[in-house]
C-alpha cells in the first residue's frame, strides 16, 4: 500500500517509492540518503502537526510535514 | 602550500582546524554552523602553510549558499591539497561528497574521524581497502582528542608535493554511456576555452541541472544547453525519473558498494547517550525537559553572575570616594580618571559576571547536540509565525550574539524566510543585552520581573514574526534537518569556545567602554552632554526616563552593554534604583532591548539582507522599542 509519509505511524518500516517535490527538495533528500528504494524507519512524530523523526541509514533525520507529505512510500 | 578541509556538515572540519590554528573557528554539535570560510597560516614541516576551513556541503551540487560559497573556493583558488573530512560513523553517506570531490580531480587526502564513534556503533572499517579503492591515503582520527591530527597533516603534505588525485569512479552501464556522450560533446565545445572545471565534474552537474551551471549554459551556449537538455530526457525516460535523480542515485549506489566492501558490522556498544532521546525528544516530555533546562540556564547564570557582581560592584563603590580624598572632584583629571575607572568597572563587575556563564552554558549545549532537538520541538510553533525549526538556531544563537546570529540565518533556504529570521534575531537579546536585564531588572527589582522581560520579547518576536510573514507569503519548504548524535562535552573545548566568544567582547567592547566612558566624562565637565540630552528629550520625555538617560541611548547604538554603564555613570551613581524608579528601570530595559540593532549588527545586516531592508529593520525596531517602552511606562 502506498501512502505518504506523513501518513506513517510511528515504529514503522517503510520503502520509499517515489519524491514528489521540486529539484531542491529531491537535492536535499538526497543527500540525505533518501532516494527511491532506500528503507526509512519512523522514530517518532512530533505533537501539533509537528515534524516526524526518521532513521535513515542508522542516521537521524527530521522532516518537517510539508516535505514528508511528498515522499511516497510503502510499508513494510 | 594551500589545503582546503572539506566535508560534510558536522564532521569535524572545524575541530581539526582549532587544533591547527588555534581555537579561532566556532564549533558545534549543529549540522551546518560554517557559513563563512575561516584561513589560518601556519607552520607545515618549516613551510608556511594555508589552511582553509570550508563550510559543510552535502554535495557539490549547488544547493544553498554555503554549499555554493565552497565550491567556488574550491574551483578557483589553486588548492595543493584537499583533505576530506568524513564522519566514519556515517560512511556510506559521506562518501557520496568523497566521490564528488574525487570528480574535481584536485590532491586529496580522507580523514575518517570520529572513528572512535564508528568503533563504538559496531562499524569497523578496513582503511586499506578504501584507500585502494578510491585511490587516496585515508587516515583514521579522532579530533577532539586530537588523535591523528598530525599523520594527517603530514600524509596531506605529501600529496600535496605529490599532485596526485585519487580515481573517479565509474557508474553502472547506461548511465556511464550518457555521461561519457555528453562529456565528448562538451570537450568539443570546451576545449578552447580555459576552464579549470574537469569535464566529467561539469557535464555530471549538468545532467542534474544544476541552477548554476545551467544558468551560464543559458547565457553562453544555447546548443550544448540543448544537448544536455536531449541528455537529461534520455535519462529520464529509461530510469523513469529525473535525471537528477539518476546521478544522485547511482552516487548513492557506488558509495552502499563501497561502504559493504569495507565495513565489517558488530554489536553496537549502548550507553546512556543512546537513550536519552527517549525523553528529550519525547512528545511530552521533551518539551518539560526543554522548559526545565532553559529555566536552569536562567538562573545558573543569574546567580553566578550576582555572586561575582555584588561584591566587585562594592569594591569600586569604595574606590571613587577614595579618589576623591587626592583629587579634587571639580577637575578635568578628576573626570578623566574616573571615567578610565568606570569604564574598567563596568566591564569586570558587570558585563563579565554574566557573560561567561552564559556563554559557557550556551558552549554545553551546542556541543552536546541539544539545539538540533530544540529545532525539532519548536517547529510546529515556527511554522506559525511562517518560519520552520531551523530558525531556531540563528535565534538561539542571536542569545549570544546578533551577528553570528544574522550570519547563521543562510542555513535556511529561501531568502524570504532568512529577512524575517534575520529581523526578529536583532530583536532577541543578544548577551550585552541579557548584561542590562540582569543588572538592571534581576539586581533591582527582582528576577522574576527578569524573566518576564524575556517572556515578553519573546511574545513580540512572535507577533511581530506573525505581522512579517503575513506580509510576504509564501510557504516555507519546510524542515529537513539531520539530528546528529549526542557527544558528550569537553569542557576545554567549551571553555576556549566561550573564551574565543569573550574576546570580542574584552578586546573590542570593553576598551571602547572605557573610550566611552571617558567622553561621557569630558561631555559632562564641558557641559556638552546637555545639548545631546535636548536633542533626545522627546524621547527620554515620551518613556518618562531622566533626561540625562539620552547620552546613553546614543553610545547603546555602538555597543548595547555600553548603554547601561554610560546611564551608572550619566546618574552618578552605582546604586541606579535610588535614582530611578522601578518603572523607569524597566521602561529604559524594554527599550534598548528592542530598539535599533547596534553598529555590528547593521554592519552585518546591511551585508546580508542589503540595504534597504537594513533600514526598514532600524526604523521598524525603532519604533517597536518606542511603543513598548511608552506602553511599559504607564502599565508597569
Amino acid at each position: 500500500m502506498v501512502i505518504t509519509l506523513d501518513k506513517s505511524k510511528e515504529n514503522q518500516k517503510v520503502k520509499v517509492i517515489s519524491i514528489s517535490g521540486g529539484w531542491g527538495v529531491r537535492q536535499r533528500l538526497g543527500c540525505l540518503g533518501i532516494h527511491p528504494g532506500d528503507m526509512i524507519t519512523i522514530k517518532r512524530s512530533a505533537i501539533m502537526q509537528g515534524p516526524i523523526l526518521t532513521i535513515i541509514h542508522g542516521n537521524q533525520v527530521a522532516l518537517g510535514r510539508g516535505v514528508a507529505s511528498r515522499i511516497f512510500v510503502e510499508v513494510i | 602550500m594551500k589545503i582546503a578541509l572539506m566535508g560534510q556538515p558536522n564532521s569535524g572540519k572545524s575541530t581539526i582546524f582549532n587544533h591547527v590554528a588555534g581555537y579561532k573557528a566556532v564549533t558545534s554539535n549543529f549540522p551546518g554552523k560554517t557559513v563563512k570560510y575561516e584561513i589560518s597560516k601556519f607552520k607545515l614541516f618549516g613551510q608556511v602553510s594555508e589552511l582553509v576551513d570550508l563550510p559543510g556541503t552535502y554535495s557539490l551540487t549547488s544547493f544553498d549558499l554555503a554549499e555554493l560559497e565552497a565550491r567556488k573556493y574550491l574551483l578557483n583558488n589553486n588548492i595543493d591539497v584537499v583533505v576530506n573530512v568524513l564522519d566514519a560513523s556515517l560512511l556510506s553517506r559521506s562518501l557520496e561528497l568523497t566521490l564528488q570531490l574525487l570528480e574535481l580531480k584536485l590532491p586529496m587526502v580522507i580523514c575518517l574521524n570520529m572513528i572512535d564513534e564508528a568503533e563504538r556503533k559496531g562499524i569497523r572499517i578496513d582503511i586499506e581497502k578504501l584507500s585502494e579503492i578510491l585511490g587516496v591515503p585515508v587516515v583514521p582520527a579522532v579530533a577532539v582528542k586530537g588523535k591523528g591530527v598530525k599523520e594527517l597533516f603530514s600524509v596531506a603534505n605529501q600529496i600535496g608535493n605529490e599532485k596526485k588525485s585519487g580515481k573517479v569512479l565509474k557508474f553502472s552501464k547506461d548511465v556511464e554511456d550518457v555521461v561519457i556522450q555528453l562529456t565528448r560533446q562538451i570537450e568539443q565545445k570546451e576545449h578552447e576555452k580555459k576552464s579549470n572545471i574537469p569535464i566529467r565534474f561539469l557535464a555530471l552537474k549538468y545532467l542534474e541541472n544544476d541552477n548554476f551551471f545551467i544558468k551560464n549554459l543559458e547565457i553562453s551556449d544555447k546548443k550544448v544547453l540543448k544537448n544536455v537538455e536531449h541528455f537529461q530526457n534520455l535519462l529520464k525516460e529509461s530510469h523513469g525519473r529525473h535525471s537528477d535523480v539518476v546521478i544522485s542515485s547511482e552516487r548513492h549506489h557506488l558509495s552502499m558498494n563501497i561502504y559493504e566492501s569495507v565495513v565489517l558490522l558488530e554489536k553496537p556498544h549502548k550507553s546512556f547517550i543512546d537513550y536519552l532521546d527517549n525523553v528529550l525528544m519525547h512528545p511530552f516530555l521533551g518539551y518539560i525537559f526543554l522548559g526545565l533546562i532553559f529555566y536552569l540556564f536562567f538562573n545558573l547564570v543569574f546567580s553566578v553572575g550576582k555572586m561575582v557582581e555584588e561584591p566587585l560592584l562594592d569594591y569600586f563603590y569604595r574606590l571613587i570616594p577614595l579618589m576623591e580624598k587626592s583629587i579634587d572632584p571639580g577637575t578635568l583629571s578628576f573626570s578623566i580618571i574616573s571615567g578610565i575607572i568606570q569604564g574598567l568597572a563596568g566591564g569586570i563587575a558587570i558585563v563579565l559576571p554574566y557573560l561567561f556563564p552564559f556563554l559557557f552554558g550556551l558552549a554545553i549545549l551546542e556541543d552536546l547536540g541539544y539545539l538540533p532537538r530544540i529545532a525539532f520541538l519548536l517547529d510546529a510553533f515556527l511554522h506559525k509565525i511562517g518560519l520552520h525549526g531551523k530558525a531556531i538556531i540563528p535565534f538561539m544563537l542571536g542569545y549570544g550574539c546578533t551577528v553570528p546570529a544574522i550570519m547563521a540565518t543562510r542555513i535556511l533556504e529561501s531568502e524570504r524566510d532568512r529577512f524575517i529570521a534575520s529581523v526578529l534575531a536583532t530583536m532577541i537579546p543578544c548577551a550585552a543585552r541579557m548584561t542590562i536585564i540582569f543588572a538592571l531588572v534581576a539586581f533591582y527589582i527582582s528576577p522574576q520581573a527578569a524573566l518576564a522581560v524575556y517572556i515578553l520579547n519573546i511574545i513580540v518576536i512572535i507577533i511581530s514574526g506573525k505581522v512579517m510573514s503575513s506580509l510576504l507569503p509564501e510557504v516555507t519548504p519546510g524542515m529537513i534537518l539531520e539530528i546528529p548524535a549526542y557527544h558528550i562535552p569537553s569542557i576545554k573545548v567549551a571553555l576556549a569556545k566561550t573564551w574565543l566568544r569573550m574576546k570580542e567582547f574584552i578586546f573590542v567592547a570593553w576598551p571602547l567602554l572605557v573610550v566611552g566612558s571617558t567622553v561621557l566624562s569630558l561631555l559632562k565637565y564641558f557641559k556638552t552632554d546637555i545639548l545631546i540630552n535636548q536633542f533626545f528629550s522627546p524621547v527620554t520625555l515620551l518613556l518618562g526616563l531622566p533626561i540625562v538617560v539620552g547620552t546613553t541611548l546614543v553610545f547603546g547604538i555602538l555597543r548595547k552593554e555600553l548603554s547601561m554603564l554610560m546611564l551608572i555613570q550619566a546618574l552618578g551613581t552605582n546604586n541606579v534604583i535610588s535614582v530611578m524608579s522601578a518603572t523607569q528601570i524597566m521602561t529604559f530595559t524594554i527599550f534598548i532591548i528592542f530598539y535599533i540593532p547596534c553598529v555590528a549588527t547593521i554592519a552585518v545586516l546591511w551585508k546580508e539582507i542589503g540595504s534597504k531592508r537594513t533600514m526598514f529593520t532600524i526604523v521598524f525596531t525603532f519604533l517597536i522599542a518606542l511603543f513598548l517602552g511608552t506602553v511599559t511606562r504607564f502599565v508597569y
